[in-house]
């Protein structure tokens, strides 16, 4: 398969061109000087693309590669991959569907234990050479204490069923209550926090749930419950939350998202009831190398004419 | 004696607290710890009259007291025995209990009462926290946003995963099976090592740390400090664990072989650790401080305002069925 040229839109991950290149005539969109220049000479022999969701293939990609058969994208979400016009013009999609929800559900709860039990402030406190004996400030217990998940998908699952192994009461709030879930239902959000020491954030960012975190929720989960948010950071209002644990509201707080990624509000930089996290839970070497291993399993299929491991087109 | 017969009319009648008035009709209870360790034991004035070194009577109650509470891990070894020559009593309040001597306590026919289970869901909730935060860099990328580093350096680079990981836990007790019990829905393959096979239990058994440590991913030591189990987690284990291996210890900081944990993850020859005890505590080795893959904590993996509740609700109760000749609720068998 040396002689069929592949085209990799983005850098997502060097294993993956480590692969391809073993595989494949792998050309780098990103690395070329004279883009037209490259298309002109090589269109003709790119018979992939390789996409994920920063730059996947726009109709414009699409028809300057005459030659193109498939697209194989590094990423579930299939957002910047023209399905319609690839259908039409008989161009294969494969996607890397379900590979972060372990790593998301494994995050939530390392939140959920590093904000109760303090062990980021643990360790900056050692590092900086502070620890005395005689030292005892007491954290707060995370076993048997009751989790309200918001948005019991995948996610809020695979969440659930962590929380379960550690004695939580498990209770949540979606838009329909799930009749096969063993789970209490609360039909809204205000009534779920009133009702849990501990609240996750794990669905979906629609207009419906943007701020779905308002100064009453917080309000009901009160000076004694913690929220941890692993969903998007529009799911809260931030300006509400970072006063709440400015003047200590509400306990704590475990954050992996932020309305304003890359920039975090400093009042929290100071703060020792926050665990700050550069949203960092959907990804692992070991996922980030299956979702690779997808790409070129779905590649390999394809030139050699069997079925694709996860087709969508 | 008359105290104490005293107290066993007050204990039947469960009203402690009304006593409190009255301490000096209380049986004396010595409190013995480190002037460092600075933990209230006024919880214990409701059951006993409790004497420190300071109180002037404290040379006399020394002389004839039955009880003596151990507050943390205060050494109790035999000179501090001969102090208390009338001891039947001790109350541990940890969950280890390596600082007493409980040879020289069997040998005096002193009987022994530790934290029982007080203490085991937030030392084994501990233990996970520490091996999710080495696995997917939790304190260090907290570390990487409050230096305001994110919108500078951008990307933060990937943990590893927890799912699929081999975990060996190094002690199978009372922390070590609820470990085990909290890592299998991350999907995790259990295996331990302790003194028995445990048959009732399907994780595989290990005869030996290194056996384990070579079919392992990451360690969790969290077994009692013993004369055999000093220096468990010695070079060549953490050699079998590995440039990839990461090690846990929520037990005691000597059941590792220190100087030779730090030569390894600054040789690159471990991959990371989550240490929360310490050989020589409050010391930490300074080599540690500016990595990335290790996680230091101060000795707090039970430190819980719900463990202290649970804790001194456990020696209030080990307190009234000694004054009145009950069975202990957390007696160490030192026959075993």
């Amino acid at each position: 398969m040396e002689a069929i040229g592949v085209l990799m839109t983005y850098p997502m991950s060097s294993y993956l061109e480590q692969e391809l290149d073993k595989r494949f005539n792998l050309f780098r969109l990103w690395n070329l000087p004279q883009k037209n220049d490259f298309f002109k000479e090589n269109s003709g022999s790119i018979r992939a693309v390789v996409g994920n969701a920063n730059a996947g293939a726009d109709r414009e990609l699409i028809d300057s590669l005459p030659a193109l058969e498939i697209v194989s994208n590094f990423s579930v979400g299939l957002d910047k991959v023209d399905l319609g016009h690839c259908k039409q013009k008989g161009i294969r999609v494969t996607n890397t569907p379900d590979v972060l929800t372990e790593d998301v559900a494994d995050l939530a709860i390392g939140l959920m234990l590093a904000t109760l039990r303090g062990i980021c402030e643990c360790d900056r406190y050692v590092r900086a050479g502070l620890w005395k004996k005689g030292d005892f400030k007491l954290t707060t217990k995370f076993s048997g204490k009751k989790v309200g998940i918001i948005g019991l998908g995948r996610i809020g699952t695979a969440i659930a069923k962590r929380a379960e192994a550690f004695n939580c009461p498990i209770s949540y709030y979606s838009r329909s209550q799930k009749p096969e879930s063993k789970y209490k239902y609360f039909p809204s959000v205000v009534e779920l926090a009133s009702d849990c020491d501990i609240l996750v954030v794990a669905c979906a960012l629609t207009a419906e749930t943007r701020h779905i975190i308002n100064r009453q929720v917080i309000d009901a989960l009160g000076p004694k419950g913690f929220l941890i948010n692993i969903g998007r950071g529009p799911h809260i209002d931030e300006p509400e939350l970072v006063s709440a644990l400015v003047e200590r509201r509400i306990a704590g707080a475990g954050l992996d998202v932020f309305e304003k990624e890359p920039h975090v509000p400093e009042e929290l930089f100071g703060l020792d009831n926050v665990v700050l996290l550069p949203h960092v839970a959907s990804g692992t070497v070991e996922t980030r190398n299956a979702m690779a291993d997808l790409v070129v399993g779905n590649l390999e299929a394809h030139f050699s004419k069997k079925p694709l491991l996860t087709p969508v087109v | 004696m008359a105290e104490s017969q005293q107290l066993q009319s007050t204990t039947d009648s469960q009203q402690p607290q009304t006593t409190v008035e009255t301490g000096n009709n209380l049986p004396v209870a010595i409190i013995h710890r480190l002037p460092t360790f600075n933990f209230s034991f006024s919880w214990a004035k409701g059951i006993v009259n409790p004497i420190e070194s300071s109180d002037p009577l404290y040379p006399i109650h020394r002389l004839s007291a039955r009880a003596v509470i151990v507050l943390g891990p205060s050494p109790l070894k035999s000179e501090h025995l001969d102090q208390y020559p009338s001891v039947e009593c001790i109350f541990g309040t940890s969950a280890g209990v390596d600082h007493i001597d409980l040879a020289e306590c069997r040998r005096r026919n002193i009987r022994v009462t530790s934290a029982g289970d007080a203490f085991s869901e937030d030392g084994a909730d501990y233990a996970i926290g520490l091996l999710i935060d080495v696995l997917r860099l939790v304190s260090a990328s907290d570390r990487f946003v409050r230096a305001g580093l994110w919108p500078v350096e951008g990307i933060y680079p990937l943990g590893n995963k927890v799912g699929g990981k081999r975990v060996g836990i190094v002690g199978l007790g009372s922390i070590g099976s609820l470990v085990a019990k909290r890592l299998e829905p991350f999907g995790c393959t259990i295996g331990y090592t302790s003194r028995n096979k445990k048959p009732q239990l399907h994780y595989q058994f290990y005869s030996t740390a290194l056996d384990l440590a070579t079919n392992s991913d990451a360690l969790i030591v969290c077994c009692a400090l013993t004369e055999k189990t000093r220096h468990v987690i010695n070079h060549d284990v953490m050699k079998a664990l590995g440039k990839r291996g990461i090690l846990v210890n929520v037990g005691r900081g000597a059941l590792v072989d220190e100087k030779e944990l730090v030569k390894l993850l600054v040789g690159g020859e471990l991959g990371g650790a989550g240490l929360d005890v310490f050989e020589d505590e409050p010391q930490v080795p300074r080599e540690l401080f500016t990595m990335d893959n290790v996680v230091l904590s101060p000795h707090k993996a039970i430190a819980t305002t719900e463990a202290i509740e649970g804790l001194i609700q456990l020696v209030i109760g080990n307190m009234k069925a000694f004054f009145s000749n009950k069975p202990l609720l957390s007696e160490l068998n030192l026959h075993d």
